[in-house]
């Protein structure tokens, strides 16, 4: 029989025990929509981690120091390379080479400097570190009051939480819940804060009267710099509530400043001092790069390549390989959950199936005497239970996506009663649709296996014995 | 007996012959002997009817023409095929296009209308969507159906349905017609319709028809051909002259 003539006459029995078969249908769809929903949510919580741990900047940096720098982070690789003071310097020309790499997105030098602010003239002493631009999209600044620096040059300042608290006079109370950031905010947007700070100023020698420079200093005439002590308006534009550098520990700075601006300002930076043989007035000598790395895949190539330019890297890698690792798992076992139910629907489809063969057991009698053979017979069962299959697996993903969008909303009024902000645990790939849909087709094709055999030798003398 | 074949009005080539044919099953402990040795040879466009009691074997035999069964022992040939040397599939395809069947009591799919029941074997044998709508058309026309296409069985009479199970026997163009009781379940003038009508197939369109009876006037009146069966074993083969006469009177 042709496929178009079977696919109607299947879909025509379908139709002759509407209910039986529409309930096997509902409970295949059941199935399915289990499945769906179990894989989404796990697919969903991965995409969510994956998409925390990549705004939290931990897996996409890598950070670099120079070999000089004996503070390192990784003093084991110390030994290996060339020595501390034959190594290279990490000055403008380097970050831009570094830059230059395949795969970096940007290299950002560490600005951190530890100064006075006054606000109410009183005095403050804190960490200040510069944000680059991208910080922007960091999740440490998506629920900031107030707003991003509205350039990169602005004389901006964001203030994390407990710096603001101080600005306040205010201290935390243990035990009580901890003021809102928007409650902090609120006095202090738009008010004024004076930084000083030290400045590195270059002492530019006058050219002597034959018009070439002083040659006393062989090799060092640029070196000469002072250090000014200097005033800076500020201006408060948001009060951000993570702490967006806890990984820094108690180095870890309260207020930040746009990028270009505090490149602008010539900060002495404690670098200055270690490198004051090399350091010209006006070319910063960087004590450390943030690199952004486009895909944490690439972080080790991207670093390997910058350990062979003399530097020391660092970076956190393997963790989100055993967080991947982890997920993999749980898909497994929420598909396992999943696939309980859709096998409960195959028992569901055996039995209906059975039942139509002894309901319709007259009528196969018939099809054989006038002349169909045993696989039209079988044909025609496998269509019955793959048009299920199909109709099931159709609905069962509306079903499970459905099942999805309600779980997703629920969450998130939780979420938002638990002032939290909203969050996408549901996630339905294309993938996962055509997985489902055909899935379905074959677990319904596997149970009519039976059935159909069943029908196909069917004696039909005995069958049309049968009334 | 066997001399009683040579006697045939029709001197075809032998259509159906059965050799020694025996059909045995078990129930429970006893072996039943449906079929028990029967041997004939029913000739091309011969008209036959089987007659005998209930339990005789009669629908046995016809079931082992029809390629329904498999004989236990002996063979059937039919138009040169030995049927016990098929493969089920190809015993499918015999049946599909060689052996069209009316039962005692119609054997249409209910869910179906009658022109879908006419139609269905077409859609076995592959005939192609836009000829099949046609010829199902003609056929229920043939049998004075065709304002009952989009009926379904259970809304026509008993008569309407046997026409439109003789349309549906016929639509593959056998040519072999095997009827079982075919008016076992309608009155006496619905039955001499449906009756007429496959003499008519017989005698237009040189068919061959086995017909199974218990009613020995209805086999005078249409079969050329009286075949006997008892307890499985032939009993009796002889020519309906009254038939023969008839038949030859309509010939002439």
């Amino acid at each position: 029989m042709k496929l178009p003539d079977l696919t109607e006459l299947a879909l025509r029995n379908l139709r002759e025990s509407i209910l039986r078969n529409s309930l096997t249908t509902i409970g295949i769809s059941v199935g399915v929509a289990s499945l769906v929903a179990m894989l989404s949510l796990g697919i969903g919580l991965q995409q969510l981690a994956s998409r925390r741990l990549m705004k939290s900047g931990l897996f996409d940096t890598v950070v670099v120091t120079s070999r000089r720098d004996l503070r390192n982070f990784n003093r084991e690789e110390e030994r290996s390379g060339p020595a501390p003071g034959e190594s290279r310097i990490l000055d403008e020309p380097t970050r831009q080479q570094i830059e230059q790499l395949p795969n970096v997105l940007e290299a950002n030098p560490d600005i951190r400097f530890i100064t006075e602010l006054r606000y109410d003239d009183k005095p403050h002493l804190t960490m200040i570190a510069a944000l680059a631009d991208s910080a922007k999209s960091s999740d440490a600044f998506e629920s900031v009051q107030g707003h991003f620096f509205s350039s990169d040059s602005a004389p901006e300042v964001i203030l994390q939480k407990s710096f603001a608290e101080e600005l306040l006079g205010r201290t935390p109370r243990p035990g009580l819940d901890e003021t809102s950031v928007k409650e902090l905010a609120a006095p202090l947007l738009s008010k004024e804060l004076v930084m000083r700070y030290a400045q590195r100023e270059g002492t530019k020698s006058a050219p002597s009267a034959d018009g070439h420079a002083p040659t006393t200093n062989d090799g060092l005439e640029d070196a000469a710099y002072s250090v000014v002590s200097r005033e800076q308006q500020l201006k408060i534009v948001g009060v951000a509530d993570l702490d967006p550098e806890s990984m820094r520990g108690p180095t870890r700075a309260r207020v930040f400043l746009p990028l270009k601006l505090a490149e602008s300002l010539h900060i002495m930076q404690p670098t200055d001092l270690r490198e004051i043989s090399s350091a010209a007035s006006d070319k910063p000598i960087y004590s450390s790069l943030s690199v952004r790395v486009k895909n944490p895949s690439q972080i080790q190539m991207v670093e390997d390549t910058v350990k062979k330019m003399g530097f020391n890297t660092f970076s956190i890698l393997d963790a989100s390989k055993s967080i991947q690792q982890f997920f993999k798992v749980l898909d497994v076992f929420l598909g396992i959950f999943g696939s309980l139910a859709l096998a409960v629907a195959f028992i569901g489809i055996v039995n209906t199936l059975v039942m139509a063969i002894l309901e319709r057991r007259r009528e196969i009698g018939i099809m054989k005497a006038i002349g169909a053979s045993d696989s039209d017979v079988k044909k025609l069962f496998f269509a019955e239970a793959g048009a299920m299959g199909i109709l099931g697996g159709i609905v069962g993903v509306a079903l499970g996506w459905a099942i999805g969008q309600v779980i997703n909303l629920g969450t998130n009024i939780y979420l938002k009663s638990q002032s939290f902000p909203p969050e996408h645990f549901w996630s339905v790939p294309w993938w996962l649709v055509a997985f489902a849909l055909l899935f379905s087709f074959l677990v319904s094709l596997a149970a009519g296996l039976y059935p159909a055999g069943r029908a196909a030798r069917l004696d039909p003398v005995q069958a049309l014995r049968y009334e | 007996m066997a001399s009683n074949t040579d006697r045939s009005p029709r001197n075809g080539a032998p259509a159906i012959h059965a050799n020694q044919l025996c059909r045995h099953y078990r129930m429970g402990d006893t072996l039943i002997r449906a079929v028990d040795g029967v041997t004939l040879t029913v000739r091309a466009g011969e008209f036959v009817a089987l007659l005998g009691s209930s339990g005789s074997g009669k629908s046995s035999v016809l079931n082992l023409i029809a390629g329904l069964d498999r004989a236990t022992s002996g063979s059937v040939i039919v138009l040169g095929r030995n049927l016990a040397e098929l493969s089920r599939e190809e015993l499918a395809r015999y049946r599909l296009h060689t052996v069209g069947m009316v039962f005692q009591s119609f054997n249409l799919i209910a869910s179906m209308t009658l022109a879908e029941n006419v139609e269905l074997p077409m859609r076995f044998a592959e005939v192609d969507r836009g000829q099949r709508g046609e010829l199902a058309r003609e056929a229920l026309a043939r049998v004075g159906l065709q304002a009952r296409m989009k009926h379904r069985p259970n809304e026509l009479s008993g008569g309407e349905q046997q026409r439109a199970a003789l349309a549906r026997a016929l639509i593959n163009r056998p040519q072999l017609l095997l009827a079982d009781e075919p008016t076992g379940n309608l009155d006496s003038h619905t039955g001499t319709e449906i009756m007429n009508m496959v003499r008519d197939f017989n005698q237009q369109l040189g068919m061959t028809v086995v017909m199974v009876t218990h009613e020995r006037a209805l086999a005078e009146r249409y079969a050329e051909r009286l075949i006997f069966l008892a307890d499985g074993k032939l009993a009796g083969d002889e020519l309906n002259s009254v038939s023969a006469v008839a038949a030859n009177v309509e010939r002439q």
